[in-house]
């Protein structure tokens, strides 16, 4: 019972940690809360799902494709949806939340909702450890998830774009001072953003079907995820994620599965009563939540 | 009462391991004027967001007339009878000028004042820019907030103050930012306040302007008290010049 | 250089202050726009036959869910989830009326003010939060009761509730709304204009300066909420007792998107501009009827052309061009 706790703890958390990874990031760099996240999430796995089965590409080629497409398409919809109401919050999270409920209402109008609509997973087939059996898949996801943290720390402290993304989250007015072009980097927030929505739905979505409420889900855990652990600190969304996804794991066993969607909500709520500036944020944030 | 109007004692605070203000402590008798000065994030801000009750202190007290205030909540302390600017000035930019003074003249004091009743706010809005320089008989004070100058709006925030009819009065940076002839205009505004009986504490970069008509001046650095007298005193105090202007000039 | 210049008409100048009205057509001016909706309102529903009363009907209560939308959103707090307070006044009157056995008015009335508490307190410890992170909060709200309902079982869990008494009186179904409705249209644009109201603005200008004036924001924002929850609790309320059930789908998006869209639609903040926009999108969505939930679509690309091509929203557009001239003069 225990291995199977921490086993599935872990994998829990990874995936959680996947699916918010973009948000927090889009969010840490350029203060954009985007709330098409969810819905990109699910597109992407959907197009995914066409480039296999209606397009037939090989599968390498469709991961390359979804993710190329999906980092532009965050890009272009920063032009779209973010660029003319920069800077205003209220029209930030309207625009942003009506793009991605314009996403996921029209592919559940298209009829995408039935059972034949999943993914195939990485690599089939389970093995055993500590004689616990774990698909190859879940092992893949909790290996991703460190991947991609590693791949962030690296990206935001040796590469230029990085750099970049990081002189802007920590002040937009030096930063473009100091000649960095604030729309661009904002836009490429928002394309790296949903280039690892993308990365998760591939990841994730095999795990079972895609479905338009799980986008909606995916938009709630990217929150819960990014206000426990206090948005742009990668440890505290690294913390927040282990935290969530063992209690939800642990009530899924102990009280009902049914209880688990509530974890996130109450989550939310008593860490922005109790905590405003998540478990590791920086103080700088209480003013403007609280 | 006079001799103590407001204590601070001991007062601490710090954010993240860092230190903003650190024990510090000074009094204040009932109509003088006290300058807070020092450099860039000294932790002047702070300190007077924690006697508004905007930042609850660590530790140490504040008391105002004789009742603790510590950590009281920002509107009580208000309540009490202390008002204050604040260094960036962002007025009621949708309501026009005047009526961003219905706020303060809302208020539970100074509806107490009035004993409940109320006549008409906006006329007594309009007297009140009037004793902060807006032209009575011009459009300014029925223009939108937005749209005013900075000089304007600095001054509109302290008419803001005033309608509250406060005892203690606190100026956060109120020259900033303002042209040599508005200040010019200001300085006597604030004099005449403080001969109709009001106490204040002004927190300025303006050196000159502020020596001039403040009875004690303090001096913070990194978060600590470093001198405290008489402004003449104070400018011969060696400590603030190595602190304020930096080593090379003192 | 040619500019464009938009000068305030004379009869807008001169029937501006109550003491200068001296013709009638000055008293029209300022009429009209108010007395030809009104009574476009309450006539338009004797002339057009049952299946548009259901419609008006409708309308007035979604239009609720946009005026109390618009009051909290004059206080600074941007909500997501409608939903949430009209799924609660919902679940409240069909709890009184079904598993109490109340008489509609009575259920229609506990419903509502019961229904307020509760979304009062649930809401009380996050009204402290700005921006994106209430907006958040409320995104949340409808989310989790319909977990809590569905996990628990209560309150007929995912069936609902269903059985409930029918108001009985069309006259007084149809003109209950439309009264309630008109009485919270005009009365909220007077509030806001009152000092109270613009101490409510200021509230959402700049917070510190108002608690710094001495005066208690939080609880400003409790009042506020409380009147937004009376709102849409009877909306919810009603709306159980038209239908003669309740159910999760009381917290669905729709109710959380209508309202937000006929504000954005008709402008954020003026109360009239949310009153016309619910009345253009729910006649619209009963037209798009037939493309079942391509309507959610619908609403979600009107507020999205909306939010970023038109900002400003119909009132607005509308009252400028009613009192003011625009011409092109020579720079």
């Amino acid at each position: 019972m225990l291995t199977g706790i921490i086993v599935y703890g872990l994998v829990n958390s990874s995936i959680l940690l996947l699916v918010a990874l973009g948000f927090c990031l889009t969010f840490g760099v350029s203060r954009i809360a985007n709330f098409a996240h969810g819905a990109i999430y699910i597109l992407f796995g959907y197009l995914m799902w066409i480039f296999l089965n209606w397009l037939k590409i090989p599968f390498l080629f469709a991961i390359l494709l979804t993710l190329v497409l999906s980092g532009i398409f965050g890009y272009v919809a920063y032009y779209v949806a973010v660029r003319r109401v920069r800077g205003i919050v209220l029209s930030e999270v309207v625009s942003t939340f009506a793009l991605g409920v314009g996403i996921l209402e029209f592919f559940r109008w298209m009829g995408f909702v039935t059972y034949e609509f999943s993914l195939p997973p990485i690599k089939k087939g389970s093995l055993y450890i500590l004689g616990f059996p774990i698909d190859y898949q879940r092992l893949i996801i909790i290996l991703a998830a460190i991947g991609l943290v590693a791949f962030l720390y690296f990206f935001t402290h040796y590469t230029k774009l990085g750099l970049s993304f990081r002189a802007i989250a920590q002040n937009e007015r030096t930063a473009i001072a100091l000649g960095i072009d604030a729309d661009r980097v904002a836009a490429l927030s928002v394309a790296f953003g949903s280039a690892f929505a993308s990365v998760a739905s591939i990841l994730v979505l095999p795990l079972g079907i895609i479905s338009i409420n799980s986008g909606y889900e995916a938009l709630l855990i990217a929150i819960a995820v990014g206000i426990v652990g206090g948005l742009e600190s990668i440890p505290g969304m690294i913390l927040a994620s282990l935290v969530l996804g063992f209690v939800q794991i642990v009530v899924g066993v102990y009280v009902s599965s049914a209880w688990v969607m509530v974890v996130y909500l109450l989550a939310i709520i008593v860490i922005l009563v109790v905590m405003p500036s998540g478990l590791l944020g920086k103080f700088k944030e209480l003013e403007e939540r609280v | 009462m006079r001799e103590n109007f407001l204590v601070v004692e001991n007062v601490s605070k710090s954010f993240g391991g860092v230190k903003a203000i650190s024990n510090v402590s000074f009094s204040l008798s009932g109509n003088s004027l006290l300058g807070i000065i020092g450099p860039n994030g000294a932790g002047k801000t702070t300190l007077i967001n924690i006697i508004t009750g905007f930042i609850k202190p660590d530790s140490g007290r504040v008391i105002f007339k004789g009742d603790d205030i510590t950590g009281l909540p920002g509107y009580k302390i208000a309540e009490k009878g202390i008002a204050r600017t604040f260094q960036i000035v962002r007025p009621f930019l949708h309501l026009p000028a005047y009526k961003n003074l219905i706020i303060p003249l809302y208020s539970k004091r100074v509806k107490s004042f009035r004993g409940g009743r109320f006549g008409d706010r906006d006329t007594v809005a309009i007297d009140l820019l009037e004793e902060v320089g807006f032209e009575r008989d011009s459009s300014v004070p029925y223009k939108s907030a937005s749209s005013l100058p900075h000089g304007y709006l600095k001054r509109l925030e302290l008419a803001r103050c005033l309608a509250l009819q406060p005892e203690l009065l606190i100026l956060d940076e109120l020259f900033s930012g303002m042209s040599m002839s508005e200040v010019a205009a200001t300085v006597p505004i604030i004099e005449k306040l403080k001969a109709e009986g009001l106490t204040l504490i002004m927190i300025e970069h303006r050196l000159r302007e502020l020596f001039r008509i403040a009875d004690k001046v303090i001096v913070l650095n990194f978060g600590e008290k470093i001198a405290e007298g008489k402004p003449s005193e104070v400018i011969e105090n060696e400590l603030v010049k190595v602190a304020y202007l930096g080593a090379e000039s003192a | 250089m040619i500019r464009k210049e938009r000068i305030d008409r004379g009869i807008k100048v001169r029937s501006d202050d109550i003491y200068a009205i001296s013709s009638y057509r000055e008293i029209l001016y300022l009429l009209l726009p108010r007395v030809i909706p009104v009574l476009c309102l309450l006539l338009l529903p004797t002339l057009l036959g049952s299946y548009y009363e259901r419609v008006i009907i409708i309308s007035c209560l979604m239009g609720l869910l946009a005026l109390s939308w618009d009051l909290l959103a004059s206080i600074g707090l941007f909500s997501l989830g409608q939903a949430f307070f009209f799924g609660v006044g919902g679940y409240a009157s069909g709890f009184f009326s079904y598993q109490l056995g109340l008489p509609v008015p009575y259920s229609i009335v506990l419903g509502t003010v019961s229904g307020a508490l509760v979304c009062t307190l649930l809401l009380a410890p996050v009204l402290r939060l700005k921006g994106v992170y209430f907006s958040i909060v409320t995104l949340a709200f409808p989310l989790f009761f319909v977990r809590i309902i569905e996990s628990t079982k209560i309150l007929g869990g995912t069936e609902g509730i269903t059985g409930i008494s029918p108001i009985g009186n069309s006259w007084i179904e149809l003109y209950i709304p439309i009264f309630v409705f008109l009485f919270s249209l005009f009365g909220l644009r007077r509030l806001i204009n009152s000092d109270y109201g613009i101490v409510l603005q200021a509230i959402r200008d700049n917070d510190r300066a108002v608690i710094s004036s001495g005066i208690n924001v939080y609880a400003y924002k409790l009042e506020c909420t409380f009147i937004v929850s009376l709102l849409s609790c009877f909306s919810g309320a009603f709306m159980t007792h038209i239908y003669q059930a309740v159910g999760l789908s009381a917290f669905a998006l729709d109710y959380s998107l209508l309202p937000l869209t006929s504000a954005v639609l008709g402008g954020v903040g003026t109360f009239a501009g949310p009153a016309i926009g619910t009345f253009i999108l729910v006649p619209l969505s009963e037209f798009l009827r037939v493309f079942g939930t391509l309507r959610v679509v619908f609403y979600s690309v009107i507020l999205f052309l909306c939010i970023v091509l038109l900002p400003e929203g119909i009132f607005p557009f509308l009252k400028r061009k009613y009192h003011q001239i625009e011409r092109f003069v020579e720079v």
